[in-house]
């Protein structure tokens, strides 16, 4: 910034107006976004989840026989479908914005963003239904 | 019977009020008329003393944004048919210091802006024998990110500029990456050190309002998420290839 624009840099009279906290509940789309980083929590309470399930495992048939019986309380159920729909948010509008940050060409053709949404949702759902497939067969 | 519709005004005069006050207008209601037509009518028949930016009146010199009802446009896009039948609030673009009524202060934006190096970077030291050569394909590369006027409606729309005021913004982002991605451009790794620092593209948390409100379809938030990518990919490049680092 040239020397000569320091004279205004804190300039007494200027109006600043403070950003109040609520600030995201003054747009739906302010809401949204918000929504989609706190449905975040969600998706690591999952992986804190599994964290445990494998600590279990290591621990022995009986600890994780114990954990299985745990995961199948009314309660943990309750808590998992609660936060199986935050992750269905979180992933869903995460994977709408995929073409934001990829750009695909094939030569002279760039992919359209439909179609880099529509892979991502494909690849997320086909590797859901492999991994369900390998822990009901075996 | 003469139609008419109502305006209200945020209007800041410093030597008069330490505070914004509203102040209503009742202007003629014509089809014909944008935002900036009737504010033109109330400094030209009703009150002198309004204070608001304007210039080309077609969309080119990007500086007529304020915020109506609560959207940062620019007024001289925008018709009063769309508000019909009123009132209609206008305010000074968010997010910025306010000078004077509709007029706010700019220079954090400009200094920003002067900061990622807006202008082709030549690093070979022939001059060149004509003109440096481009083809349509590599044009559209970054043709997007050049339309942009320097409105300022992104960084009014942009909640992280206005809670971390050091943020880069998406404009300037935008019009890094418009020479970063230049083929006739050789400074992509100067005008990194800027683009990737703390208050650079990692300050972004994607809310995606910079590229709706953009008047020139801009993509600033593509913008930033590329760069994330690819100045990611760098990283770990230089790490799996150090002998490629300069």
């Amino acid at each position: 910034m040239p020397e000569i624009h320091n004279y205004i840099k804190y300039h007494p009279r200027w109006h600043r107006t403070p950003i109040p906290v609520f600030w995201w509940l003054r747009k739906l789309v302010y809401i949204k976004f918000i929504l989609r980083e706190l449905t975040s929590v969600a998706v690591a309470s999952f992986a804190v989840v599994l964290l445990f399930q494998v600590r279990a495992l290591i621990q022995g048939p009986q600890a994780y026989t114990e954990f299985t019986r745990l995961l199948a309380t009314p309660v943990s159920v309750i808590l998992h479908s609660i936060a199986l729909i935050l992750l269905l948010f979180h992933s869903i509008t995460w994977f709408s914005l995929a073409p934001k940050a990829l750009v695909v060409r094939f030569g002279k053709w760039r992919i359209s963003d439909r179609v880099i949404i529509g892979a991502n949702l494909f690849a997320w759902i086909f590797i859901s239904l492999v991994i369900s497939w390998l822990t009901v067969s075996m | 019977m003469k139609d008419y519709i109502t305006l209200d005004v945020l209007r800041y005069r410093p030597e008069e009020n330490s505070e914004q006050i509203y102040q209503s207008y009742s202007v003629p209601y014509r089809k014909d008329w944008v935002i900036l037509d009737a504010l033109n009518y109330i400094k030209d028949k009703l009150d002198g003393t309004l204070s608001y930016r304007w210039s080309c009146r077609m969309g080119v010199c990007g500086s007529c944004g304020m915020m109506i009802n609560g959207e940062p446009v620019l007024s001289c896009a925008i018709f009063l048919e769309s508000f019909y039948p009123g009132p209609i609030r206008i305010e000074p673009l968010e997010n910025f210091p306010v000078v004077r009524d509709l007029v706010i202060e700019m220079s954090d934006f400009m200094e920003k802006l002067e900061r990622v190096q807006p202008w082709l970077i030549r690093t070979d030291e022939d001059e060149p024998e004509g003109e440096y050569l481009q083809t349509p394909a590599q044009l559209e590369d970054y043709k997007n990110y050049s339309m942009c006027i320097n409105c300022m409606l992104c960084y009014s729309a942009c909640p992280v500029y206005g809670l971390e005021p050091d943020f880069l913004g998406p404009a300037a982002i935008a019009l890094g990456q418009r020479y970063n991605l230049d083929n006739r451009d050789q400074g992509e790794h100067l005008r990194n050190e800027v683009l990737t620092e703390d208050n650079g593209i990692w300050q972004c948390t994607l809310v995606g309002e910079c590229s709706a409100v953009c008047p020139k379809d801009v993509d600033p938030a593509a913008a930033i998420q590329r760069l994330k990518v690819s100045s990611t990919v760098d990283f770990f490049r230089s790490f799996i290839m150090p002998w490629q680092n300069r």
